[in-house]
């Protein structure tokens, strides 16, 4: 369990700043992918080795300890969250070919087992379930009851959680488990669950989380963090502990005490993830930039290609929006009272008296990068982005959050975007 | 006190939406202890006559006939509810409103003249004031069980403006259009399925009509991407829904485009 795992300060998304120019700018974006390669602080002596066998054993004792172990696996052509019954159904030996509306699993010719970047699902749907009964009433003698919850709060061993997922996890815990209205479920989830970071090897064409300062490696927010190195015939974890629940759990397994070969091949592994970047956002100056692109002519340029689908919220790591549903049954005895995920682009969203406020695509869609990335680090304190690029995978018509903004800049991303 | 009294009305439809409501199997005991079934031919012969608390009305206006016959319905009927892409849309038949019906009606019966036929299918709505309807080809019978408590009980309407892409996401589907480049409508359909085809890998077909303010033009360049051609385009458009006006616009793009 990751005490006071709310505020990592090591992994927070950078909040934008302002800076002078576009010089000032560009040296920054280049200082990014190199001043954020984690493991530069991490001792030999804080680190064991795992063959595929020891992390399979660590996969058993979380099992073993009464956790639901939730971790990636390959279903519907795709690398999903799911929860497992052993290490054997990791993704061993596939990545994926991500880009904007676009991913296909590929097969690997290594075992590799942490290079598939991130999928479709953020752990959100863990920890804040797309669809949850708050609670249910029925009607008695005098009166009405309400039922007592049926389960008591899983315990979920996260295992597999990106850089950029642990950042992401850090921002809903300001929303949702540290703030002044603490919602109990995710904060009773959070505080149940262990979690597993997997250092990010292998980072996707949509990926950008080295731009804003949130991967490829994990820095905090972690129990047990794990640097996955295959070269040749070589293929082991180096594990380190984040919390006293690591500590406790790596001398269970069968390890062997690292070498300082293993820590150079593990930290150029993360080095050069960082280097591999498919997207850059610079991340200076943009709640200036989207407060003063309010009126831009550009946004209604992408509500021409922007379904209004809200696929970008469902599969965002930070969007925390959700609504609650009153149903009764056709007797009239018992009544529901539901919640599920919301999304600003649907029209009822903004639902007031007469009508929805954000009428118009262009509209939602501003509203979204606009809270993203302009008014959250007000609102919360960090930015909403924390680079992981499933809302442009997942786009259906590949619309880029950071082709959008280097639009509102004038020019074209490095590295991907339009 | 009495039963609400509940009339279940027939227009030009294949009976799968009514057949909805016999569906409901564990809360069909329900339903019926709730209201007196007092209109119902698929279910019953007996008829209690008007006027009716609730009708459900299946099925689009095709006849001179039943032009005359829902005034009758809606002048007896307290609250109206249209259930199912023929009433709501026109269903499929609606697909004579960009063809010639009496050609149609030549290729098909061999005694044409035997068949009387408005040369438009149009949904309920156009001809007489609808309190709410249940959109799908069929209808979701949990939506018709909401709903129907919600008119029993006092409660709000279920409604939703969200598309199907979000009950994918809700069900932890993997996105079609994405993961597997296969055509979908999904992102301009409106939720309510419960993304059934999705689940089963399938690219959604529109059963539920558009969405508010579908944006049709960016789907069609999705479906194009994933391989369609602008006949396929066009047809897509042009299932259940096919007169909805959003689905219809669509399709008149692609059509001229597919004509050679």
């Amino acid at each position: 369990m990751v005490a006071d795992s709310a505020s990592p300060e090591t992994c927070r998304p950078r909040t934008p700043t302002t800076t002078e120019g576009a010089a000032a700018r560009a040296a920054a974006l280049a200082d990014v992918a190199l001043a954020d390669v984690a493991l530069a602080d991490v001792a030999l002596a804080d680190v064991v080795v795992l063959s595929p066998p020891g992390l399979a054993a660590l996969a058993n004792a979380l099992i073993g300890d009464g956790y639901r172990l939730v971790g990636p696996t390959v279903r519907s052509e795709a690398v999903v969250l799911e929860e497992l019954e052993s290490a054997d159904e990791l993704p061993w030996g596939w990545d994926v070919d991500a880009d904007a509306g676009r991913y296909r699993l590929r097969r690997r010719a290594d075992r590799a087992v942490f290079a598939h970047a991130v999928g479709p699902q953020p752990w959100k749907r863990f920890l804040l379930p797309p669809a949850s009964l708050l609670w249910r009433a029925r009607r008695g003698e005098s009166g009405f009851s309400v039922d007592p919850p049926e389960d008591p709060l899983p315990r979920y061993a996260l295992f597999g959680v990106r850089s950029c997922d642990l950042a992401a996890i850090a921002v809903q815990d300001r929303v949702l488990a540290t703030s002044a209205h603490p919602d109990s479920g995710y904060r009773g989830r959070r505080a149940r669950s262990f979690v597993v970071a997997a250092d990010c090897a292998t980072p996707a064409g949509t990926c950008f989380c080295s731009s804003l300062g949130c991967g490829p490696a994990a820095a905090g927010g972690y129990d047990v963090a794990l640097t996955e190195v295959v070269t040749g015939e070589e293929h082991l974890f180096l594990a380190r502990a984040g919390s006293a629940a690591g500590d406790a759990v790596l001398p269970r397994l069968p390890s062997r005490p690292a070498t300082p070969h293993d820590l150079d091949a593990a930290r150029a592994v993360v080095g050069e993830a960082a280097q591999r970047m498919g997207r850059r956002l610079d991340p200076d100056g943009l709640p200036e930039l989207l407060a003063a692109h309010r009126e831009d002519p550009h946004w209604n340029e992408v509500a021409q290609r922007c379904l209004s689908c809200g696929n970008c919220t469902l599969v965002c790591p930070t969007c925390f929006c959700t609504t609650v549903v009153d149903a009764t049954d056709v007797t009239g005895t018992v009544a529901e009272r539901r919640r599920h995920w919301d999304s600003c682009f649907d029209l009822d969203f903004s639902y007031l008296h007469a009508g929805s406020v954000r009428a118009s695509t262009s509209a939602r869609y501003r509203h979204w990068i606009s809270h993203k990335l302009g008014t959250w680090p007000e609102q919360f304190g960090t930015a909403g982005c924390v680079g992981c690029g499933r809302c442009i995978t997942w786009c259906p018509v590949g619309i880029d959050i950071t082709a959008e903004i280097a639009a509102l800049r004038g020019g074209v991303p490095e590295g991907g975007g339009l | 006190m009495a039963l609400p009294k509940l009339a279940v009305w027939k227009f030009a439809s294949c009976d799968g939406c009514q057949l909805s409501l016999l569906d409901c199997e564990d809360e069909l005991l329900a339903v019926a202890g709730q209201v007196e079934i007092a209109h119902f031919l698929e279910a019953s012969r007996e008829r209690v006559p008007g006027p009716y608390d609730v009708s459900l009305v299946e099925g689009s206006i095709t006849t001179r006939d039943d032009a005359h016959r829902i005034q009758k319905v809606r002048a007896l009927s307290r609250t109206l509810v249209t259930i199912g892409a023929c009433a709501t849309s026109g269903g499929v038949q609606a697909l004579r409103n960009v063809a010639d019906v009496d050609e149609y009606r030549s290729i098909v019966y061999p005694h044409p003249e035997y068949v009387a036929t408005l040369d438009r299918s149009t949904p309920i709505a156009q001809h007489v004031r609808v309190d709410h309807e249940l959109r799908g080809c069929p209808i979701n019978r949990v939506q018709l069980l909401e709903l129907l408590a919600a008119l029993l009980h006092g409660g709000r309407p279920p409604r939703t403006t969200a598309s199907v892409c979000t009950e994918c996401k809700l069900r932890d589907n993997v996105c079609v259009v994405v993961a597997h480049g296969t055509p979908c409508l999904g992102p301009v359909t409106a939720a309510g399925c419960g993304a059934l085809c999705p689940s089963y890998h399938r690219g959604c077909y529109g059963c539920f009509g558009p969405v508010a303010a579908a944006n049709t033009a960016a789907v069609a360049e999705s479906l194009r991407e994933c391989g369609m051609s602008e006949a396929d385009v066009t047809r897509v458009f042009r299932t259940f829904n096919a007169d909805a006006p959003a689905f219809r616009k669509e399709a008149e793009l692609h059509d001229a485009q597919s004509q050679p």
